[in-house]
């Protein structure tokens, strides 16, 4: 075991906000344990920035279980590293040799502006979850598990899509920067269930006008989003919210309710 | 009509069916225009009553022709829009993006490029061959057109040959990810069926690039 013996050198995005130019600097940092996080030999780096005064690198993270989907960052020119199925608390420093020269850079995306280093805004994506990511039905307190009946698979592949966890790899992988993958997923976990298909139409019509206003790319099935999804989201759920678009733009249309209903 | 379908058009999704569906027609173009081609291995005979069969369709011909030109033109016109967007979406570059392996491959991150190519190429071959030197000959007591004779001519030059041949790879290439990539986009994309699908497109890349670059050089190997 070669605990606390590694020396990692960093080439990190630098940037005060996002009025200001940002640039690369580099950092050495020794002591690396390869049980670390990627985010814990941050937090190490930040330490001994710290200490000689200078500021530290922000960079967002919230549970480091990899379920919250707030660590963003592309390493090595990947999102979360591009490891399968992993985020970037969940990579860990055991994947790194020695020596190794790591290259660290926020989401690129116009629609994902930078707040400072290594932070983006991925407020567009609660936009589009604003959209239509919901149901209007009053669902008061929790019924019985099993007095809606789902068919297994189908309870299934809505869960897969539930996994999204918002981390905006998708986009931030993506040759576009089209943000198709987390808006299909949220369009599937709601079009497979009951409750979610009585408004499955107008949903998928307004999530992406909304994604489409926000500035994301468009997809082009380049499949790059799935590769590099921590929740292995697939484009299957882009290929359904393509079905249910062209038939919501066939058959919706919008009932006048302003008269009032019995 | 309802401001759904309106935006349907405008949209991202709308447009890349638009875009599926115009590549597909255009697909299908190619698989009849390279069975007519391989005419020319049966003879000059074969060959030129094909294309007099062809061109005495009169109206009908010239609305197959229209109907591939609007096809193009809303296949090229979307997807040169889209790429725009695309390159506006991500203003800042990054220093060293890398893909996984596992998504983008050379043929789907090429797609403007190899369009780019066989754009250019639609225009050298229809002045060419279509609109090229007109020769006439006598099949069955009927004169019509000698296209073999062009074709054959038009081959000869080794630099045309190296053209033809560079851009039925871009072809190939623009298919292989085109293909399966229509289905996806038409919202055809099930684990059931989806390898079949991306199997089929690869296929059908490697008969329309190998079948139209093989007559092309057998064509020069004919005329030199």
């Amino acid at each position: 075991m070669s605990n606390g013996n590694m020396t990692l050198n960093l080439k990190i995005w630098r940037q005060v906000n996002a009025k200001t130019e940002g640039k690369f600097v580099d950092y050495k940092v020794d002591h690396v344990s390869e049980d670390m996080s990627f985010l814990e030999m941050i937090d190490v780096l930040n330490e001994q920035l710290v200490r000689k005064g200078d500021d530290a690198i922000a960079f967002d993270h919230d549970c480091r279980e990899g379920i919250c989907g707030m660590c963003s960052m592309m390493i090595n020119g990947k999102a979360h590293g591009g490891f399968k199925g992993t985020t970037t608390c969940q990579v860990h420093m055991r994947l790194f040799k020695d020596g190794d020269t790591v290259v660290v850079e926020p989401w690129r995306s116009r629609a994902f502006p930078l707040i400072k280093d290594l932070t983006v805004d991925r407020s567009a994506f609660d936009t589009i979850q604003q959209a239509g990511g919901y149901i209007t039905a009053n669902t008061g307190n929790a019924q019985d598990a099993n007095a809606i009946l789902i068919p297994k698979p189908i309870a299934d592949e809505a869960m897969d899509a539930a996994a999204c966890i918002g981390c905006g790899a998708c986009v931030a992988s993506c040759p576009n920067g089209s943000g198709m993958l987390f808006m299909s997923a949220k369009v599937s976990q709601l079009a497979l269930l009951p409750q979610g298909k009585a408004e499955a139409e107008k949903r998928v019509l307004e999530m992406v006008q909304t994604h489409d206003e926000l500035g994301f790319g468009n997809c082009s099935n380049h499949a790059e989003c799935e590769a590099t999804c921590p929740k292995d989201i697939s484009i299957e759920h882009i290929a359904r919210t393509n079905r249910e678009y062209i038939a919501a733009a066939i058959k919706h249309h919008e009932k006048d309710r302003s008269g009032g209903g019995a | 009509m309802t401001t759904a379908v309106a935006h349907y058009f405008g949209s991202s999704i709308g447009r890349k069916q638009l875009i599926a569906v115009t590549g597909l027609a255009l697909c299908g173009f190619l698989v009849s225009h390279l069975t007519g081609n391989f005419l020319l291995l049966m003879g000059a005979d074969a060959f030129n009553l094909y294309a007099h069969k062809l061109a005495s369709l009169g109206a009908l011909l010239y609305l197959a022709e229209l109907g591939l030109l609007v096809a193009l033109l809303i296949h090229l016109g979307l997807a040169l829009k889209i790429t725009l967007e695309n390159k506006a979406a991500r203003p800042v570059k990054y220093l060293g993006k890398k893909n996984t392996g596992r998504g983008t491959t050379i043929m789907s991150a090429s797609m403007p490029y190899t369009g780019l190519v066989l754009l250019a190429f639609i225009i050298t071959h229809l002045m060419g061959i279509k609109y090229g030197s007109y020769y006439t000959t006598i099949v069955d007591g009927v004169e019509m057109r000698d296209v073999y004779r062009t074709t054959i001519e038009h081959f000869s030059s080794i630099g045309y040959t190296v053209w033809y041949s560079f851009a039925m790879i871009c072809a190939a290439f623009h298919t292989a990810h085109g293909f399966s990539s229509a289905f996806q986009s038409l919202g055809l994309n099930h684990g059931r069926y989806f390898g079949k699908v991306k199997l089929l497109g690869i296929l059908y890349a490697i008969f329309i690039g190998a079948g139209f670059a093989s007559l092309a050089i057998w064509s020069h190997l004919k005329g030199v």
